[in-house]
Parts: structure tokens; sequence; C-alpha cells
């Protein structure tokens, strides 16, 4: 039996479907992060683990006990919050010290524990301040302190990141990896954030209108994405239309160019399928023997810092994206220049078998 | 005609220009604005100072001109209804508080759109006239099965209720006010994760938030409870302030104008109590800041 284990889970607002049939085992020790877009059921599942929300249906099993019903003052799970909910009225080290007040525990033992936390978010010298003496940075660490002080089962983040800046924010998610791998805390994580998800993560949920679309490592949902949404949702992504030239051969045609790839196709020839291949796949000019060679022309070349985007028409109203290391031998093409461009047969990968409108399938961005 | 009307429009515009930029025309302005200022607040210290000048000069009038506070200081009446009235003022507030604070946090938490339900129901003081209210309350606790009004416990155990609504709006407002100032769902939703119960949750989280908020709810109180005749009058409840300074008014002439300004005093007290409080407190909340 895993530690965490959510079987079933349905929640429902009224008439309004929030978490439909939702299935995860997390292992002690492992960082779980839910994954997708707003409204998609995550913060709500978060908060069925936490026992702010009954499930409508299903069961939540902590280290082999049922908690579906209990209620969260008594599941020893700790939880971090978007907004820090930090107690105003109380300085940082009763901030931390509250968890243990309630249970109890004696003064000296709390006074210990609370030094050893301010030092493991590296806040030796706050106890003393209260929240609004502190940046927002240095509340979330108190947040993070202060759910980890009584040592629950389980920690809960709830999008702690999003209302920070972004420097910040990418120290704070190293941070915050660093101390879960220190006390091999089991962690689930919400996030919208695709790059917090993969930076994180032992594993990844990937959610949407209230269903998982895929569990996998980050490497897993970012390489082998198994439905449309998630090749969609996590990176940049190309979805192209193709038409399947010969199936068991892997023969496509894009944009009347044919290619040829390496994964196997499930669709009668002459359908029309979605093809993803990540911008990274994609190179300028012929590439090595056996690459595809697909010809267009550029549409548009944004330079983003240490790469450089490119847009290439390849047919109407079909636009491939690529990506390019900035390199100062790198030679920037013109808009309208015709070019060739080159990706792999193991590049694409197909999103879906069954017959598409191609006007629904355009190059995407997440 | 147009082609020269249009050149001297041109001047006239020109000209006015020129006049915005001049030199010193935006200072005068602004002495303009802060003479009408001053003119307002000038009229306004007039409107609440004279009545009261006015007062003192009136309660100063016999000799020795301290007779009416001396005679007032010595009255074990006024002292006597002083203190029923203070204690009444402090167990309606424990009351009401007890009522509101709970009702407003739950309302805030678990069931937001009856919000305006409840501050309607709080707003019904305004509605109901003191007087009804009172008749109301002798018509319902004279009879079988709630006698109250026979004894004097009864009667004032039924002050206090009638208090306790009246301060509603008051109190309700204030608490609501102070509750909308903090992010009380997260705050409640911390604490609970972090195994602590209702009681305190309430105790310990929400209620020393709202230390401010509190305190103009109970300042409010306090001066209606202080200053009240109707209800106090119809219970016999001739203790109360307020029925002392109407029974005063009718047998003296002085004294009740010393009267008046000792409670004026008693309420200037109370709100620089309140404001120091508030100042010392440190109830700043971020929530969300980006750092």
């Amino acid at each position: 039996m895993s530690f965490l284990e959510l079987t079933g889970i349905q929640k429902h607002f009224g008439t309004t479907v929030a978490v439909e049939d939702f299935n995860l085992k997390a292992e002690a020790g492992e960082f779980v992060s839910f994954l997708g877009p707003s409204g998609c059921g995550k913060t709500t599942t978060l908060r069925m683990i936490a026992g702010f929300e009954i499930p409508t249906a299903g069961t939540i099993i902590l280290d082999g006990g049922d908690i579906t019903h209990k209620p969260p003052n008594r599941r020893n799970v700790g939880m971090v919050f978007q907004s820090y909910a930090l107690f105003p009225n109380m300085s940082v080290a009763d901030n931390i010290g509250f968890g243990l007040k309630v249970r109890k525990r004696d003064a000296a033992q709390t006074k210990k524990r609370v030094g050893e936390l301010l030092e493991l978010v590296h806040l030796g010298d706050k106890g003393a301040r209260f929240p609004y003496q502190l940046s927002g940075g240095q509340q979330q660490r108190v947040a993070l302190a202060r759910a980890l002080a009584f040592e629950p089962e389980v920690l809960l983040l709830d999008e702690p990141l999003s209302a920070l800046d972004a420097k910040i924010r990418v120290s704070l998610r190293t941070e915050i990896r660093a101390i879960q791998r220190q006390l091999g805390i089991t962690t689930v994580y919400v996030t919208h954030d695709q790059e917090e998800a993969l930076s994180l993560s032992d594993r990844i949920v990937v959610m949407s209108e209230g269903r998982i679309e895929q569990i996998g490592t980050p490497f897993e949902v970012y390489n082998f994405p198994t439905t449309a949404f998630v090749a969609s949702f996590v990176g940049t992504l190309n979805v192209l239309p193709a038409v399947v030239v010969d199936a068991a051969g892997g023969r496509l045609n894009i944009g009347g160019q044919e290619i040829r790839i390496s994964t196997k196709v499930e669709a009668a020839t002459g359908a029309t399928i979605a093809l993803a291949l990540r911008p990274e796949m994609v190179s300028l000019g012929e590439g090595p023997a056996g690459s595809n060679v697909v010809r267009g022309t550029v549409a548009d070349v944004s330079f983003l810092g240490s790469i450089v985007r490119m847009k290439v028409s390849i047919a109407d109203g079909v636009l491939v994206t690529l990506d390019a290391f900035n390199e100062p031998t790198l030679v920037l093409p013109k808009p309208n220049e015709s070019l060739a461009i080159s990706f792999p047969a193991e590049g694409p990968l197909v999103l879906e078998a069954q017959p598409v409108l191609a006007s629904d399938l355009l190059a995407t961005e997440a | 005609m147009s082609g020269g009307g249009g050149v001297s429009l041109g001047r006239i515009g020109v000209m006015i220009s020129w006049l915005k930029r001049r030199p010193g025309s935006e200072p005068q302005k602004r002495k303009r604005g802060s003479l009408v200022a001053w003119a307002v607040l000038i009229v306004g210290v007039l409107y609440f100072m004279v009545p009261l000048v006015a007062t003192l000069l009136f309660s100063l009038r016999p000799t020795p001109t301290t007779l009416a506070y001396t005679n007032v200081l010595a009255d074990p009446k006024f002292s006597g209804s002083l203190l029923y009235s203070f204690t009444v003022a402090i167990i309606t507030i424990i009351v009401s508080l007890s009522i509101i604070v709970p009702t407003a946090f739950w309302v805030r938490l678990k069931v937001p759109h009856l919000r305006t339900a409840v501050e309607f129901v709080t707003l019904m003081p305004f509605i109901i006239p003191a007087v009804i209210l009172v008749f109301g309350i002798i018509r319902v606790y004279s009879a079988k099965p709630f006698v109250f009004t026979r004894t004097e416990f009864g009667s004032d155990a039924l002050l206090v209720a009638a208090y306790v609504v009246l301060s509603f709006p008051y109190m309700y407002r204030a608490v609501d006010t102070g509750l909308a100032s903090i992010d009380v769902r997260s705050l409640t939703e911390a604490a609970q994760s972090l195994g602590a119960g209702w009681p305190r949750i309430i105790l310990q989280v929400i209620l020393p938030n709202l230390r401010t908020a509190l305190l103009s709810g109970a300042f409010l109180t306090f001066a209606i409870v202080i200053g009240e005749y109707t209800i106090a009058s119809f219970l016999a409840r001739n203790n109360q302030f307020g029925v002392y300074l109407s029974l005063l008014g009718q047998n003296k002439a002085f004294e009740p104008a010393a009267v008046s300004l000792i409670s004026f005093g008693l309420t200037w007290v109370a709100m620089l109590v309140i404001a120091f409080i508030g100042r010392s407190g440190r109830e700043q909340v971020q929530v969300g800041g980006a750092h």
C-alpha cells in the first residue's frame, strides 16, 4: 500500500463537477505536483487532502488510515498557502510554534524546534519580527517553517510562489526542493507553472477540467505526452495536421510534404491526425542524413535571449516553430526567406489517431 | 471675417495659455483653495464648539462658579447612575460581542451569500423605534411563561437584552469591516491545518486581529448605552445615566449642563483610549505581496 492514496475521488459543487474520478498513489517521501490551468480541479483536490473539502465520492488513505472524513485539525497535514496566511498578531517565532503549542509541547521543546526551523529556512535572526516586517519571500519561508514545525505526515503547497517575483520564485523553489529532500517528507504541490512542476517534482499529475490527463515523471510528461492537452500545456509545442500516407511505414504528409516518423500510426491511410513536434527538435537546414526535410518561408523571428525562436510557414496556415541556441555564429534568416528545416524521425509524436479537423490544429504555446 | 475671427480667437487662446503659464497663477489658485479650506474648518469648529462653550458658560453661572460641578459630583445618584450604566454597558458589550463575532465570522467563512440578509437583520433597530421595541419587550416578558419585569434582576436583564439589540447595527458593521481587512478564510484554514479547533481559532487567531474593530464597536455600544433614555425609562431603570440626566433637568438648572460636559469629557477619554490602543496595534497585514 502506498503512503498517500486517493481512490475514485469526485467533488461536485451543486451541478458543477470540480474533480472527476481522481486516482493517485504517492509513495513516502515523494514530491508530486498537480499541474493544470485555473479551474482544472487541482486546488480542490489538494483541499480534499487537507480536509477543507469533503469528497462527494472516493477515499483518501494516509499511511494506512482513512482520513476522508477526518476534520482538518486532526489530519496531521501541513499546508502552505499562496497568500502565506501568517497570523499577523504573532511574531515569526510564535507563528512557527503555533502548531506545537496546539499539540501542547513543552516550552523548551517548542523553542528548540522553532530555532531549528528558523535556521532551516535561513531566518535565524528574524524570530522576533512580525510578518508585516518581512518581505514576501521571507513570509513564505516562515509559512513553510510553520507547516513543517509539527512534523506533519504530508506537506501540501498551494501555489506558494505565485505571489512572488520571478527571481525570488526561482530561488525559493530550489530551497523548497532542498528542504523536502532533506526532511524526506511526502509533498503535494499545486501549480499552474509548468517550469515549476518540471523542475521540482518526482512525478507530475497533469489535470484538465477535473480529470487527470497524465501522471508521469517530468521527463515522461514533457517528452511523451499522452494527450493533446498535455502536449500543448507542458512546454511549447507544434501541433501539426498530418495526413496518413502509409500507416505501417510511418509515412505522413504535412503541408504537402512527405515525412517519416518512427512511432506507430494507428490510423487508416488518408486519415488526418495530429502530430506534436517540440521546437527544439527542429533545426535550420537539411540536417544529417535520414532527417525529415521540409521547406517553407520564414514568417517570424523572435530573439528570446539564450534562444532564437523562428516560425516557418510550410503551407497555407501551417506554421512550424523552431528554437535555435543563440550562438555568435548563428546567421538569422530574414522574414519571407525560403529555407529548409529538418527534424529526426523520432521527433514527431502522434497525439490522436482519430481524424481531426485541420483547422483546429495550429502551432500552440503553453 | 472668418479669417479675422480665427485670428482673434487664436489670440485669445494664446492669451489664455499665457495667463495659465503666468508665474504665480498656480500658487494663487492654491492659496485660494487653502483659504476656502480654512473657512470650512472655522465654520465646522464654530458649529461644534459654540454649543459646548455656551453649555460650559451656563454651567459656570452660579457662584462659586464650580458649584454645579461640586453639586453633581457630591450627588450619590450621579456616581450611582454612572456606575450602573457603565456596568450595563460592559455587560451589553460582552453579550453583543459574543453573539456578533461568531455570527459575522461564520457568515464570512461559510455562508457569505447570507451576508446581506444578516446585515438587514442587524439594521432592524434603525427601522423599529426604541419605544416599539420596549413595548414589545414589556408585553412579552410581563406575562407567563416569561415573567421578567417583576424582579429587579429580570428588568436589568431585559434592559441589557434590549441594548444588545440596539448595538447590533454598530457592532456588526465594525466587526464585519474588521473581518474584511483580514484574510479570514486563509487564516482559519492555516490554523486548522496546524491542529487548532474553533475556540482557539476565534480566540487566538481571529479576535486579536480585530482589536481596533472590536474597540470601535464596543465604544459605539458604550456611547449608546450611556445616553439611552427611552428603554430604560419604560423599564423603570431610573439608575440609568440617561434617565438620571433627564430627571436632573426637571429639577435643576445648571447641573444638567455640568453633567452633559462631564459625560462629553468621558466620551473623549474613551475615544482617545481607542485611538491609542488602535495605533499601538500591530495588526498590519500583508497578503500576497511580491518582494
